[in-house]
């Protein structure tokens, strides 16, 4: 529960984080952290437009978008605890119900009769489907490498699996850095800035949402990257923290709080390091976009081998 | 069982043929509810406890004794089966009343009499172990399908495709009496209670390759697979149902028991069912996605779920080899599910392309558009129908396919590397397979069903009749169910697989159970976020807070419907990646340099199937050869009585030189 509570936390920050050292790095001050939730508060509260052409998908898309995110950030681990809903198998469930809600959202897009919609649903499902293996590859990387087929279990043996295992925890970071670029439809894939619908992906999928639909869908996009956020957490703090201090060991709630603290810091380096990537790289061409993610599977199954050489001491004489 | 009632089915059938027209139907409707009476009853015995005695209905004949034995494995295909072939026949009346006025009585009557056969046979299949009754029932069962086929045989393509079927079919017939003929030379039995003991003496591996294979023809395994993507969509739409959805399985069932008998090499055959199947599953979603036929689609797709099927099997079968029960039990687990899994969602979705086809007269998916307002059951049905074969929470394809996926990732460390390799590599074929999926069906549902009509075909649509959408829901209900409280269905599931593989679950049964709760957990979970995030929308947007406006058209408001993304430009993108596998051919004129009012020109993407073209290659090039020996058949009977007397004369000659 702690890893759920974390990332909503986190969420807070977040996008203001984001935008702010994107403001920064091209010369302006930019608005405060919490301008974003402000603007969301300001569409909760707006009326909405619907066009005639769409049903009740359009409607219950991002209401499902947003649910099946909050159920999957409820099967996130936190160091050292277990979530709330973990089990064996559980990032199997993870990704799917990530999935679903993906499903519902491009069909959203569909329903409006919009060729432009249909365009950037296209590109969503087609660059999803190709990030997929990736995410199952490295996970089943850390399954092979510690033995374990749940989240809170990988995490929390992971450190333990040997000396080379910091290798495969930097390459993992990387992947997941990456694919929660492309799975919030971000640089290199796409460009929430861009201003013409034809080169858009995520941003012409919700050209017909408003209002409170359209804050479901802001809300859900800042939680997704809290939620690769926390699994990118996951890797960097130790299972269990002690320090002694004058000769006594410190009180492990106290520890905990720090814990907490380390994650809410590494949300906050992710934040600002994504307002970075977005600052100084340019967009790739669209064509190349389905090369550079498969690109990504490839990655992970170098991690794969290097996980196979470990466990089954393939280099030894 | 009494004898007499459980052969009444078949018997009473009969009639169905003179029947009146007006009770024709209503009587099938009752010598298959008898059937499915006669079966289901001790087949629900013998699955709730699979160390039950198997039931066995001796009946007394002319011609001997046939005997049917219902065990654990027998009575859970039976019970899937009887429901699927129950809902077909609910969805054939109003489905075929459209047809009522263009054809004969006769024509209905054979109908019905072959859909009956259709369910009768197969359920032969399953009780017979004897190899000839076992083989009869096979062939009844191929003969009553091809019939249904040709319910339209006025097409050119459908009596093709037929004939093509039958053909096929008896390839895989021979495939299965060459097996039976070489497991009883030397144990001296024609069936399958022959194989234990054939196995135990001898090496496993090239016999269950030749069951395998007869079966796999059945089943649609890649690249066997080619007379099902013509046979589906060429048969009425309830037929294609109960095809896709239960016969192809019978196929599964047949490897099924043959994999039970065998005693060594377990690890290839897990190793090459696995590659097979993790090839059928790519290969066959990924030809799905370049299809405009809707029912061709879900053909394909049905390659895509037989694939995941025999992933299960594969490496259930390679757990048994490494002697890992939690493997065998969760591969074996998940394809027997899947098996229960496909055959709802699949005829699901066959019944609402009918559905589809009876409204707007054609499947050709870039001609409908914005079905949901004029068909919202059909267009919800499909809905959840696309939702669980793309595996997606909270359905049942999901539960069968994270089985898979948690064995897989267990097996990862409990082998070798290689054998690690070989687990990663079908881990990425299920992800793959999985995410083309959804590349498919919001492909599908969304050109389909939203948007605008495309044509003046879809703006005359009708819903479907209340007849027709009932066995749809029965379906999406229990799916649901499955979805939402897998363990109910699993638990005797699990019991069945570990009596048939002797194996002992132990500490992995509350394992098991725990990761079915939370999922079931995080189903009811999901509705209830989902839920609330609606109820708190309607509280907030009161009245006038909703407006309507057109879509957004980025200044450009004057589109007609045809500028909607097409199916076509959807599927380009993937199209354009997989060429080097997929081929097709574009037909599409460039536009020139100095053509400055480009002329009228079209686009058409034609879909190929590499396996398909080089069995064309091989019957082109065997037709040529036969067509020249066919030179001998003069019609001459001097020249036949020649050819007598040269075959003597050769047999003399080595005779004589003692070869012979």
């Amino acid at each position: 529960m702690m890893g759920f509570l974390v990332s909503v936390v986190s969420a807070l920050f977040f996008p203001g984080i984001i935008l702010r050292v994107k403001s920064i790095a091209s010369g302006r001050k930019g608005p405060g952290i919490l301008q974003p939730w402000k603007n969301i508060a300001v569409l909760l509260r707006k009326a909405s437009v619907f066009s005639p052409v769409t049903g009740i998908i359009f409607r219950i898309a991002p209401a499902v978008y947003l649910a099946t995110i909050l159920c999957s950030m409820l099967l996130l681990p936190f160091p050292g605890m277990g979530s709330f809903l973990g089990f064996e198998g559980d990032f199997v469930l993870f990704a799917y119900l990530l999935a679903l809600g993906k499903f519902l959202f491009i069909l959203g897009a569909l329903d409006t009769g919009s060729s432009f919609e249909g365009m950037g649903a296209n590109r969503e499902a087609l660059y999803s489907m190709l990030a997929e293996p990736a995410f199952f590859i490295l996970f089943g990387t850390l399954a092979l490498l510690t033995g374990h087929t749940s989240m809170q279990d990988i995490f929390s043996s992971f450190r333990f699996a040997g000396d080379s295992s910091f290798i495969i925890g930097a390459i993992a970071v990387y992947l997941l850095i990456q694919i929660a670029m492309i799975e919030n439809s971000r640089m290199p894939v796409d460009d929430p800035k861009t201003h013409l619908e034809l080169t858009m992906i995520h941003e012409v999928m919700i050209l017909d949402h408003s209002g409170f639909d359209l804050a479901l869908i802001h809300i859900g996009t800042t939680l997704k990257f809290c939620l690769y956020g926390m699994l990118i957490a996951c890797f960097v703090v130790p299972p269990s923290l002690t320090m002694s201090f004058g000769g006594g060991a410190v009180n492990p709630v106290l520890m905990r709080f720090l814990q907490v603290g380390i994650c809410l810091g590494i949300q906050g380096v992710f934040a600002a390091m994504i307002g970075l990537l977005e600052s100084f790289r340019a967009r790739k061409k669209m064509v190349r976009n389905p090369q550079f993610i498969a690109t990504l599977s490839s990655i992970a199954l170098v991690a794969f081998f290097l996980a196979l050489l470990l466990t089954f001491n393939l280099m030894a004489p | 069982m009494d004898p007499i009632l459980f052969s009444a089915p078949a018997l009473l059938s009969l009639f169905i043929l003179v029947a009146p027209s007006r009770i024709r139907y209503g009587y099938t409707v009752f010598i298959t509810l008898l059937a499915i009476g006669v079966t289901s009853i001790p087949a629900i015995l013998v699955f709730a406890d699979p160390a039950l005695q198997p039931e066995v209905i001796t009946i007394g004949g002319f011609a001997g004794t046939l005997s049917f034995t219902i065990d654990s494995l027998s009575a859970f295909f039976i019970l899937v089966t009887n429901f699927t072939a129950f809902t077909g026949l609910i969805y054939a009346r109003g489905y075929l009343a459209s047809y009522r006025s263009t054809k004969s009585s006769a024509v209905f009557a054979l109908h019905y009499f072959s859909y009956c056969w259709l369910h009768l046979s197969m359920l032969g299949v399953l009780m017979l172990r004897d190899g000839m009754a076992f083989l009869i029932a096979w062939e009844l069962m191929a003969v009553s399908s091809f019939l249904l086929i040709l319910f339209e045989a006025e097409k050119r393509t459908t009596l093709k495709t037929a004939v093509n079927y039958l053909v096929q079919m008896h390839v895989g017939l021979a495939l299965l009496v060459a097996g039976f003929l070489i497991a009883e030379d030397g144990t001296g039995v024609f069936g399958f209670d022959s194989l234990p003991a054939w196995f135990s003496h001898h090496s496993n591996l090239l016999l269950f390759l030749l069951f395998f294979a007869g079966f796999a023809i059945k089943a649609g395994f890649i690249p066997f697979h080619t007379w099902l993507p013509h046979a589906h969509p060429a048969a009425p739409s309830h037929v294609s149902g109960v095809m896709s959805g239960v016969m192809i399985k019978m196929g599964i069932f047949g490897i099924i028991r043959v994999l039970i008998c065998v005693q060594s090499d377990l690890l290839t055959i897990g190793w090459v069912l696995l590659g097979i199947s993790a090839l059928s599953g790519l290969l066959g979603v990924m030809m799905a996605i370049v299809q405009h036929d809707l029912k061709k689609l879900l053909a394909y797709h049905s390659i895509e779920n037989i694939g995941i099927i025999g992933m299960g099997l594969g490496l259930g079968a390679m757990g048994l080899g490494m002697h890992n029960p939690v493997l065998a039990l969760l591969g074996f687990a998940g394809g027997l599910l899947h098996v229960l899994n496909h055959s709802l969602f699949k005829s699901l979705l066959f019944f609402s392309a009918g559905s589809v086809y009876r409204a707007c007269h054609t499947l050709d998916i870039e001609k409908l558009g914005g079905l949901n307002r004029r068909m919202p059951h059909t267009a919800g049905l499909f809905l959840v129908g696309s939702m669980a074969i793309c595996g997606l929470p909270p359905l049942n394809g999901f539960i069968s396919e994270v089985l898979i996926y948690t064995g897989l990732f267990k097996g990862l460390n409990a082998g070798s590397a290689y054998q690690a390799l070989t687990f990663i590599l079908a881990v990425i074929s299920l992800a793959l397979i999985g995410g083309l999926a959804i590349f498919c069906f919001t492909k599908a549902f969304g050109v389909v069903f939203q948007g605008v009509a495309r044509t003046d075909a879809v703006s005359a649509a009708k819903e479907a009749t209340p007849g027709m959408l009932l066995p749809q829901y029965l379906a999406a209900g229990l799916m649901l169910a499955i979805g939402l409280l897998p363990m109910l269905f699993l638990e005797p599931i699990l019991r069945l697989v570990s009596f048939l593989f002797h194996l002992d679950p132990g500490p992995e049964l509350p394992v098991i159970a725990h990761t079915l709760s939370r999922i079931s957990l995080a189903g009811f979970l999901l509705l209830l976020v989902t839920g609330v995030i609606l109820l708190v929308r309607r509280a907030v947007s009161g009245p006038g807070k909703v407006m309507e406006g057109p879509t957004w058209g980025c200044g450009y408001t004057a589109g007609t419907p045809r500028h909607q993304y097409t199916a076509s430009s959807w599927a380009a993108g993937f199209g354009e990646l997989a060429r080097p596998v997929l081929g097709g051919k574009t037909e599409y004129e460039q536009i020139g340099e100095e053509e400055i009012f480009p002329r009228r020109r079209s686009f058409a993407f034609h879909p190929a199937d590499v396996f398909h073209d080089a069995l064309d290659r091989i019957t082109a090039f065997s037709m040529t050869v036969l067509k020249r020996i066919a030179r001998l058949q003069t019609g001459y009977i001097q020249h036949y009585i020649l050819y007598a007397f040269v075959f003597i004369l050769f047999i003399f000659i080595l005779l004589f030189l003692k070869i012979l």
